[in-house]
Formats: C-alpha cells, structure tokens, sequence
C-alpha cells in the first residue's frame, strides 16, 4: 500500500472530526485506519472523549473546551494524528485478536439458509461449511452497540440482502448479505439471511468488555449442535 | 429513601451526563437531552452537575417521596403543583404532581444526593435501545420505586438549611432555564455536513429556507424533520462514516434527521448539515409538531455560541452557590 495519507478533515461539528482516507472501501485502508486508531487512542490524550473508526476514516470526538487543549482542539486532533502516522502504524499482529463464535445452523435458527444455498447453487451443508470456513475480519462497528461488520465472505455466498425486512431479528442471529457477514447483538429489525445463531453475548454492559467485536478482529464461526447451543445460552 | 411512581407521564427516565469512551464498539454517550437543564437542576439542590436525575418528557408524571426530599424540576414550563426552576423541599409521604409541559419539551426532576441507580459502564443514564442503565434498563413505569441516596433526607435538610432567602418550602428566586424557546421557529446554527455539496445550489437554499416541523416519530434517537423533501443530486452510495450528536442525515426518502442523544455512532446516508453542539439542547427542547430552521455558521460562530452558553451557565450557577452560602 502506499503511504497512509488523509485526503480530507471534514468537522462533524464542533465536537468531533471526521479524518478520511478513502471514500470507497478499501481493505489495506481499512486495516491501516483500525491500527491508527487504535494508536490514537492510546495516546490516551485527556480532551479526547472517543476515536471511532469506520470503513474509510477515523472520527475524533473531543471536549473544544478542555483545559488541555491549546488553540483550537480540531488542529490538535489531526495533529495527534499525523504524528501517530510519522511514527509508524503498529505491526497487524500485534492489535489483531482472532475471536471464535460458536453458531448452531441448524433449521430453528436458520430460517434463510435454505434459500440462501438454492440462490448460491449448494447444499444448506456446504453453505454452512464455506461461512464456517472463511476467517472474517472486522471492518466496522456501527448500527448498534457491538454490530460488526465483517467482510471475508466467500463470493460464493454472496445473495443480496432480502427485499423485505424482517420486523425483527432474534438476538445472536447470524446473517450475510453480499460480501459481508453480521451478528445482532439484540433484537431489532434487519434485512439481511439470518443463516445460524449463536448462544453468546455480542454486547453485555455488565461485563468488562462489553462488546465480543472489536473492528480489526479476526473472526472464525464454529458449528456447533442444537444441544450445544442450548447448554451455552444458560 | 425513594420515590415511588404512582403515573409515569409520557417518557420518564432516569438520566445523567453519559458514557463516553465507548462509540469505538457503537455505543453513543446518551445521557440527558438537555443536559444544560440537567447540570442547573443538580445545583439547585447542591449536587454535582453529573448526577442522575428524572428526565420527564412532554406529560410529567405523578410521583410520592417517602422522606424530606429536596428537589429542584428544571427545563420545559411544565403544569404542576410544585414551582419550576428553584429548590423546593417536599415532605416526607407528600405528592408531586407534575403534567402538561405549555411551553419546551424535557424537564429535569434532581434530587439532592441523586438517583442512586447503579452505574453500568461508569454512568446512570438508561439507554433503552440495549436496555441497560437507569431503572432495569427501560422507562420507568407506575408502581416503579426509585432508590435515593441514604442519607438523601438529611442531606435536604442541611443544604435547605444553608439556603439564604427561603419560605416555608421553596425560595422567592428562579433560575432562567435558557434552552427553553420563547417562541418558535427556534434558530439552529448549523455547519455543512460533509456531503452539503452533494445537493444542488436549490436544495440547499431549500435546507436553509424552510421552517421544518419535528414530526411525532422523533426520540432520544433521533428528530426527524418534516417539509419538503431534500433530493440528493449525487446518487452514488456513501461509505458508511462516523456521525456526531447533531449531525443531520438525509435518507432515501429525503426527510432529514438531526442525530440526538441515543444516535447510531456510524451511518451511511449523506449528511447535509452539523448542528452547532450549544444549539443541540435547545432543539432537545422542541416538542412533536414544533418548529425550526437552520442558520449556515461556521466553526468561529459555533465555538462563540457555545463560549456564551457556557458563560450563562456559569454566571447562573455562581448565582446558586451565593444563595447556598458558599
């Protein structure tokens, strides 16, 4: 990749800074983002109240009227973040984590998965094995607490989202629409196949990290049984 | 100590000032819409500006305090037997009514010592979409009780002791509670949004020209704005970028919607505007079927707009200090 640069600062407010790097969705970019918020993050700076990374770009939300900041808080954002990228990005080792999510696909929590293989022209059983044999990676969190947008899904898979939304989606379901894969973290409506479910929280307030995604996560679905399922949803 | 619900009103919450820190995993801040409002009914009955209170949305509720209970109800004009904007010390087994609000949309009900709720992720503040926060994650219902601080009796006694000019009750004086609009449309500065120049010289004119309506399926989440629809003359999709409190979105459909306390932290439809954060309580402040526009402003305007907030604000809390002595 060539060298990481910002193509534009864009202000979400007075609070907050949007720093782009690409306006398509870029893989390379999109891992380069994740490491340099995560550099930015940890610099730990006392006025900075949240670095958000999306697809194409890191979003630095901050108090203007701190007392730690001088002159104005919206320079010493994208300063804070071209120093971070004169110093380096970190290595993807060493801020990647590989979480594995247990899913049952079996037909209770798998209302699209027999579509979704017709569409695709393969067995239900070979759809679960090519979303179970793919590693995803975490390219965003957004929509909700803890939704993760994961691409790394094998193009075989790709059926596009369904016409109608469903009004509601259990908690944990495990859905895909064209390259991507996601997991609800409640029970809220979407439109994209609901292909298994897992018996995990992907958000819980009260544990001490909420949230089972972090973007830049490597992300692995193993297949486990109906009875499986049921003894880890407790 | 408590207070007990004997009718919750139309939306009553428990609030502080938010969660940060956690938007990285989509968790917006939340906490109180107007948390100006907030920050003057803590001091009115000496707390600090972060502690958790009752937000009462549009119809109050009808409430019981167990004990001497130190109280202070701040923002919109609500309807209601006891007298807005001051420190009031209700007695013990006594009933609060509180109903319409005439005039803004949110009042803040702070007790002294706060709403002892316990904090989840290092704030009070319910945040109903995850169900969390607050009293079991939800809006309160009748019958709820809501636990106060232990000592919360004989801290209102001593800071109604330390008050200079008081009655029976109450004080002769009131705080001005400034985000609350004297009449409407209410102005709200706004900077372009990143995609301002996606829509075309007429609809931005358009933006700017129209006095929107806030439509009835606003929340906590978001206010969506009623009038004509803004077409969008780009059609290409937008990568989903972060968003902020008070960014104004436009969708498919061409109805804006300005980013509230509970907003989505990402998001992928263009954003036509950015509200200036010291209009944001104001507009918090705006019932269903009230009305505002949008004055185009630049960074400068903003960090001046939200200079003189924070000047009032500090000018009215040094006031409150002096009647408590301090």
């Amino acid at each position: 990749m060539a060298k990481l640069a910002p193509h534009g600062a864009v202000p979400l407010g007075d609070c907050a800074v949007n720093v782009e790097f690409s306006k398509t969705l870029d893989l390379e970019v999109n891992y380069a983002v994740q490491r340099l918020a995560a550099m930015v993050h940890g610099r730990a700076l006392p006025w900075v109240r949240d670095v958000v990374p999306a697809l194409g770009g890191l979003a630095i939300h901050f108090d203007p009227d701190h007392a730690d900041v001088h002159g104005d808080a919206m320079s010493a954002a994208l300063n804070a973040v071209s120093e971070c990228l004169k110093q380096g990005l970190p290595k993807i080792d060493q801020v990647a984590r590989t979480v594995e999510v247990p899913v049952c696909y079996e037909a209770e929590f798998a209302p699209d998965l027999t579509e979704v293989a017709a569409t695709a022209k393969v067995t239900p059983d070979e759809a679960v094995a090519l979303h179970a044999g793919s590693e995803f990676r975490v390219l965003m969190i957004g929509f909700a607490p803890g939704h993760a947008y994961m691409g790394g899904l094998s193009p075989k898979l790709a059926v596009p989202r369904r016409a109608a939304p469903r009004p509601i989606v259990p908690a944990g379901s495990v859905a895909i629409a064209n390259d991507q894969t996601v997991v609800y973290p409640y029970a809220i409506s979407g439109g994209w196949n609901i292909i298994g479910r897992t018996p995990l929280a992907v958000f819980d307030a009260e544990r001490e990290e909420p949230s089972l995604f972090a973007a830049g996560d490597r992300v692995r679905f193993k297949p486990i049984s109906r009875a499986e399922f049921l003894k880890q949803s407790k | 100590m408590t207070i007990r619900v004997l009718r919750p009103g139309l939306l009553m919450t428990v609030q502080d000032l938010g969660r940060h820190g956690h938007q990285h995993v989509g968790l917006c801040p939340g906490g109180a819409m107007d948390p100006i409002s907030l920050t003057l009914a803590n001091a009115l009955v000496g707390n600090e500006p972060g502690a958790a209170a009752l937000e009462i949305t549009v119809l109050g509720p009808d409430l019981e305090f167990t004990r001497d209970t130190l109280i202070a109800l701040v923002g919109a004009e609500f309807e209601s037997d006891i007298p807005l904007n001051r420190p009031v010390l209700v007695a013990a087994g006594s009933h609060v009514s509180i109903s319409r609000a005439a005039r803004g949309a949110r009042g803040y009900l702070a007790c002294a010592g706060g709403i002892a709720v316990p904090e989840v992720l290092g704030s009070r503040s319910t945040y109903i979409p995850g169900a969390f926060g607050g009293l079991e994650g939800r809006v309160l219902k009748r019958a709820d009780v809501l636990p106060l601080a232990e000592n919360a009796e004989q801290l209102s006694r001593e800071r109604y002791e330390q008050l200079k000019n008081k009655r029976a009750t109450s004080v002769r004086w009131s705080v001005p509670p400034f985000t609350v609009p004297d009449r409407e449309p209410i102005v709200l500065h706004a900077i372009d949004g990143e995609h301002f120049a996606d829509f075309d010289a007429n609809m931005q004119r358009v933006f700017y020209d129209t006095v929107w309506r806030v439509t009835p399926d606003s929340n906590r989440m978001g206010y969506r704005l009623g009038g004509p629809a803004l077409a969008r003359a780009k059609t290409d999709e937008i990568l989903s970028g972060p968003t902020a409190l008070g960014s104004v979105q436009v969708p498919a459909n061409g109805v804006p919607i300005a980013l509230m306390a509970d907003h989505q932290t990402t998001g992928g439809y263009p954003r036509i505007a950015e509200i200036a954060s010291a209009d944001v309580p104001r507009l918090a402040q705006i019932a269903p079927g009230g009305t505002v526009h949008f004055a185009r402003c630049g960074l400068d305007m903003a960090a001046e707009l939200r200079n003189d907030m924070r000047n009032r604000l500090q000018t009215v809390l040094r006031g409150i200090a002096w009647e408590y002595g301090k």
